[in-house]
């Protein structure tokens, strides 16, 4: 592993501060949370950003609150390891702590940041090389524009894949996003975050900072998350389904979210899935038809860890089990 | 490969030797106790000085630019914009270095830096070295390398199917490196009365070996002409000699080699590196001191571990399960250069005989080049994959014949004291013991085919498998008469015993291991002892820590050595105490009259006693392997000194939806002579454990083999620590682990091997126990949850229950073997020799 390349970094201590100097140096600035995913990758020169602006010395990015209508505000900026820990979470959020907890190893935690995981660089066993490796493929289109994606030659898209443990989940809650821009705020919904594009897999512009996460209010709903990989640890997902449902006070299903992290650029929904599950009560039948019909959008390619087509023979094994965990 | 040693003393003369045993069990002082590592302080307080901790003033740091084609012709390399680079102080390219090596003398066929041909995509092409490491990687981006592309052979059956391009010009043809076609006995008539035959196919995935420390050197070429170099090497005496030939006419003593703790070996040390030589000759021009730290992904391309081997096994048996006939063919994937591969391919065949009695064997071997990283020694050195064959299929026989498969084990073992269908003499063999010890522990009898359903829903499964390994080879690796180990030893008048020993400790405790024996033989504490190893300059040769050769060798050596000081201080504390020699004791740092204990001295009164009659006290010992009862050609393989034995019972549980599997518990028994340490040997064997498990569960020398516009990209799918798979302590099953103690007569106070012998049986273990719980046969290695998907998928589809390759020609590629070398069993009446070989030439005994 190469040292890191040369920058300057910048420590704001405000987020308009923040956001005024991304602007300023466009796109030889990035921003940085925990450094866990982007320090490694200017290492191997996926990213070698001129200007690095930490974003620790802004103290509003390291607030947690519950909000009087019951909602849970999180500053981007709060640890994976503080969020694992905080007992609210756990009591009124557990499948979103079951998120965080599986998302690498503890080291690893103790120095991510929620709003790093929610902004985590699409990943592709073709792209995330040395750079000695890149050059025996002559690079990706990811790395560089005239190159090819060599997970599909044809394709005039990359298809890195989104490889965050939060984000399904997130998106399956309908959890909001609170972003800072030139402009001032503006707050969207999680799936509104994200595209289904390898390189510009993110829809925020590039100086805009993503400050906070405010997640529903605890009521009639459940949300789950289930991880496939090989180990127990480190490993990011190679299939991660976020579920929510909406109960009524009979047990139907109001509303149905199921996202799939891990098989495709973006958490994709389960719509297929979705529909069968409105209007109807959690059995086990509809848990096996709900979990078949999720086969058809899990978009495996050959790019991340394990065989693609065992991920797309488990993807309706693994959404099934996650709806259970909904009940 | 080695050739045969006419110079190894007899069999006779070895149990003669005054040095063997003369103690017993209940006498020992130290053997035996779990005291610690004589490191063990600085390993765990950060301290230990690693080659890449190392730093000289005015030290350069050098890069290696390796080739980005899997194969390809050099037409032309411009190093002058790199050359331009400030702070660039030296660049070398093949022509600077022309002299091939290589670790064997039958396999001269690597090149410090490629002159004209790479083979795989991380072979060396140019070295770089500046004042600052990122200088050095920036400048080997300006060199610009012209490449003639070349067809790439990317598979055993692609080197099998195309001659051309050869990517060496020796070898047996084409891109064949190795053919071996040994028969012992008569496979025909043993087929003939065998009740039950059935053949298997089998494949196991190639495998690296992960080590923690990335190889580092530093190399200081000083202004006296002498050259000295710091390496993370298990073999710094092979080191030297690569050195001196590449380097002539840099004399060889003028070159000093110091092999640095190894951060981890496994056998992935174990050759010359390109980085070690490239190190050396750019201190030679630029005059400065030269370091090199691999990157992670280096370490893949330097590789040497486990071969890719396809194997088809024939086996026959009796109604009762004893095996009459063994007919087996292994196909071996070499990676780009020879390495140890010569010796890896008759190992796939050796050891079969050795656990289980094998009246009538045949064994057919094939190497092959492809556009790898090439494969070489790793922990259980191409035994591992035969060894997942024969268990597997010994399983399947049982399945078979409806018989226990630990009772099918017991009721075919290899007699102690025996000499095998292959000519391995076998001395101890504890391999009943270690049965009885897991099938007990693991409640075998009760638990097993229960098909036990988790409250998670998942199936458990037990599976046993058995193994063996060998204390050292009986030969070394070139040939020569000399010893394979030697140690001096240095008492002084302050109560100093200083240990000097060529051999390298990589972490497995070989320093600790020359303390306890010196310490036990003088009776002194081993902690006070000062172990000094692994320095050309200043220890006598051994030829390195491989092959489990170094408790049984150096510590004979040791031993030796031991006992002739022992003997000079009685000599003089007798005269002293007035008294005969035979009664003076040495115990507790104390030397006195066995009659009347009180009367005596501290060992350092002792050492000044006897240095005042005789003079300066140093002594030394030599060890030299037993003669093979081989003497066909390729008979120079396999045997050792003694044979360890393991036996392991997994545990498993099995999601039949997924084939998600996990390891909960694996108890594991080693036959290891003689435990000079219970604790350290338990150290070894865990670790054989985790080392096997992740080759059972998912770790693979994976390659990316894709093709755009006709041009073929191959190259390793996943070098890095996060990609390449390999288990976290949370993968760590509970582990049970018996020492069976079955003293060797060859080894240091009956030791024998545990290092690698306890890693073999756990692939085919974990196999056999995924088929307990689910009932289906994966005969591939890694054991994947695809792969048990795809069985279980299989089984649910009535077709044959079972993932691997094919056994017909689709599979098993056309190799024409020749005519076998024909040898005749010892209970045939056979010598030892081959009756159809053509007479040998009496060249080699001059």
């Amino acid at each position: 592993m190469l040292r890191l390349p040369p920058f300057t970094y910048h420590t704001p201590k405000n987020a308009v501060d923040a956001v005024r100097i991304a602007k300023e140096y466009g796109r030889e600035a990035m921003y940085v949370a925990g450094g866990t995913d982007l320090y490694p990758n200017m290492k191997r020169r996926h990213q070698t950003p001129a200007q690095v602006i930490s974003l620790r010395d802004v103290p509003e990015l390291h607030s947690m609150e519950v909000l009087e209508d019951g909602r849970l505000q999180i500053g981007a900026m709060v640890t994976l390891t503080t969020l694992e820990f905080y007992p609210h979470l756990k009591a009124h959020y557990a499948g979103f702590a079951h998120a965080v907890r599986e998302i690498s190893t503890p080291l690893l935690r103790n120095m991510g940041t929620i709003g790093g995981n929610l902004l985590l660089d699409t990943r592709c066993s073709y792209y995330d090389q040395s750079h000695e490796w890149r050059e025996s493929i002559d690079f990706c289109m990811k790395s560089k524009a005239d190159a090819i994606c060599w997970v599909a030659p044809g394709s005039p898209r990359c298809w890195a894949v989104q490889s965050s443990d939060s984000v399904p989940i997130i998106c399956a809650m309908e959890a909001e996003i609170e972003l800072a821009g030139v402009d001032g705020m503006r707050t969207i919904k999680g799936d509104d975050l994200y595209q289904d594009d390898g390189i510009q897999y993110l829809t925020k512009k590039p100086e805009e900072l993503l400050t906070k996460i405010t997640l529903p209010a605890p009521g009639n709903w459940k949300a789950s998350y289930l991880k496939l990989r090989r180990r127990d640890t480190y490993d990011f997902p190679v299939l991660g389904v976020g579920a929510c449902l909406w109960f009524a006070a009979d047990g139907t299903i109001e509303k149905a979210n199921v996202r799939l992290g891990g098989a495709g650029s973006y958490a994709m929904p389960a719509t297929k899935t979705e529909e069968l599950l409105v209007g109807k009560k959690l059995t086990d039948e509809l848990i096996a038809e709900a979990g078949a019909a999720a086969m058809k959008p899990a978009r495996t390619m050959d790019n991340t860890d394990l065989d693609v087509y065992w991920r797309k023979k488990v993807a309706p094994i693994y959404v099934a089990r996650a709806l259970k965990a909904c009940r | 490969m080695a050739l045969e040693n006419p110079n190894t003393v007899s069999p006779k003369d070895r149990d003669d030797a005054p040095w063997q045993h003369d103690k017993k069990k209940g006498e020992l002082e130290h053997i035996g106790k779990p005291i610690r590592k004589v490191d063990a302080r600085s390993k765990v307080s950060g301290l230990t000085q690693f080659a890449d901790d190392l730093t000289m003033p005015r030290m350069l740091h050098m890069k290696l630019l390796r080739s980005t084609m899997a194969h390809a012709e050099l037409a032309h390399i411009d190093t002058s914009k790199a050359a331009a680079l400030p702070g660039v102080k030296g660049i070398l390219t093949g022509k600077d270095m022309p002299t091939p090596f290589g670790i064997l003398p039958v396999s001269q066929d690597e090149h410090a830096l490629c002159p004209d041909h790479v083979r795989f995509v991380g072979d060396p092409i140019v070295a770089i070295a500046a004042t600052e490491e990122e200088t050095a990687w920036d400048a080997c981006r300006l060199v610009e390398v012209d490449y003639r592309e070349l067809r790439t052979i990317g598979s055993i059956q692609e080197a099998a199917a195309n001659d051309e391009p050869r990517l060496h010009d020796y070898g047996v043809r084409g891109n064949v490196h190795r053919l071996e076609n040994l028969e012992f006995g008569d496979l025909e008539d043993g087929f003939k009365r065998a009740d039950h035959i059935r053949e298997d196919t089998f494949w196991f995935e190639g495998n690296t070996h992960l080590p923690m420390e990335q190889h580092a050197s530093l190399a200081h070429f000083d202004k006296d002409g002498k050259l000295t170099i710091w390496s993370s090497t298990q073999t710094p005496h092979y080191l030297h000699r690569a050195l001196a030939r590449v380097l002539h006419p840099l004399p060889a003593n003028r070159i000093r080699v110091i092999a640095t703790p190894n951060g981890g070996g496994f056998g992935g040390k174990s050759d010359p590196f390109n980085h070690e030589i490239c190190a050396a000759k750019m201190s030679m021009l630029t005059g400065r001191p030269v370091k090199v730290a691999l990157t992670r992904e280096e370490v893949f391309w330097c590789h040497r571990g486990r071969h890719p081997v396809l194997m088809r096994s024939k086996i026959g048996v009796s109604k009762t399960g004893r095996i009459t006939a063994l007919d087996f063919h292994s196909f071996l994937d070499g990676g780009a250069y020879g390495s140890y591969g010569t010796a890896s391919t008759f190992y796939t065949g050796a050891l079969q005989t050795v656990t289980y009695a094998v009246e009538n064997y045949h064994f057919r071997g094939a190497r092959f080049f492809t556009n790898k990283a090439p494969c070489g020694p790793k922990r259980g050195h191409g035994t591992v994959q035969p060894r997942f064959a024969m268990e597997v299929q010994l399983d399947k026989v049982a399945c078979d014949l409806n018989i226990d498969p630990a009772k099918l084990r017991l009721d075919n073992l290899a007699p102690r004291e025996s000499v095998t269908a292959n000519y391995l003499r076998i001395g101890s063999m504890g391999l009943a013991a270690c049965i009885e010890k897991v099938v007990e522990g693991s409640g075998w009898n009760e638990r097993r085919g229960k098909k036990e359903v988790t409250k998670e829903g998942r199936i458990r499964g037990l599976g046993i498998a058995c193994s063996s390994y060998l204390s050292g080879a009986g030969l070394p690796i070139y040939w020569n008469g000399m010893p394979h180990s030697g140690v001096q030893l240095q008492l002084d008048r302050s109560g100093l015993c200083t240990v000097f020993c060529g051999s390298t400790d990589i972490g497995q405790g070989s320093d600790s291991v020359l303390g306890w024996i010196v310490g036990e033989v003088l009776g002194i504490n081993p902690l006070d002892i000062k172990v000094v190893t692994a320095d050309t300059d200043l220890t006598p040769v051994d030829l390195g820590s491989y092959s489990s050769r170094v408790t049984v060798m150096t510590g004979n050596a040791a031993m030796q050595a031991a006992e002739r000081a022992r003997d000079i201080v009685a000599k003089g504390v007798a005269k002293k105490l007035e008294i005969p020699a035979v009664r003076v004791v040495f115990a507790e740092g104390r030397v006195f009259d066995a009659e009347d204990p009180d009367t005596g001295m501290t060992f350092q009164e002792a050492v000044g006693v006897a240095e005042a009659q005789v003079g300066t006290i140093g002594t030394v010992g030599s060890y030299t392997p037993p003669k093979s009862a081989a003497k066909f050609r390729g008979g120079g393989v396999g045997p050792s000194p003694s044979y360890s034995y393991s036996a392991t019972v997994v545990e498993v549980e099995v999601d039949p939806e997924t084939g998600i599997y996990s390891v909960p518990k694996v108890w594991m028994a080693h036959d290891i002579g003689r435990a000079l340490n219970a604790a350290v040997a338990m150290g070894q064997i865990e670790g054989s454990i985790y080392m096997g498990l992740g080759e059972a569960m998912m770790e693979e020398m994976a390659y990316r083999d894709r093709s755009h516009k006709g041009k073929r990209v191959f190259l390793h799918k996943i070098p890095s620590m996060l990609e390449y798979k390999s288990p976290s302590a949370l993968e760590m099953p509970d582990c049970v682990t018996y020492v069976v103690e079955e003293p060797d007569k060859n080894g240091p106070f009956g030791a024998k091997e545990v290092g690698q012998g306890p890693l073999l049986p756990i692939m085919p273990a974990v196999a056999n126990a995924v088929f307990d719980a689910v009932g289906v046969r994966v005969d591939e290695n890694p054991i994947s949850f695809e792969k048990v998907f795809a069985a279980i998928q299989a089984k649910n589809e009535g077709k044959d229950p079972r993932y691997g390759p094919a056994g017909d020609e689709t599979g098993i590629p056309d190799v024409n073997f020749g005519e076998s070398l024909k040898i005749k069993t010892p209970w045939q009446g056979g010598d030892g020799t081959a009756w159809n070989e053509p007479k040998r030439t009496k060249k080699a005994k001059k």
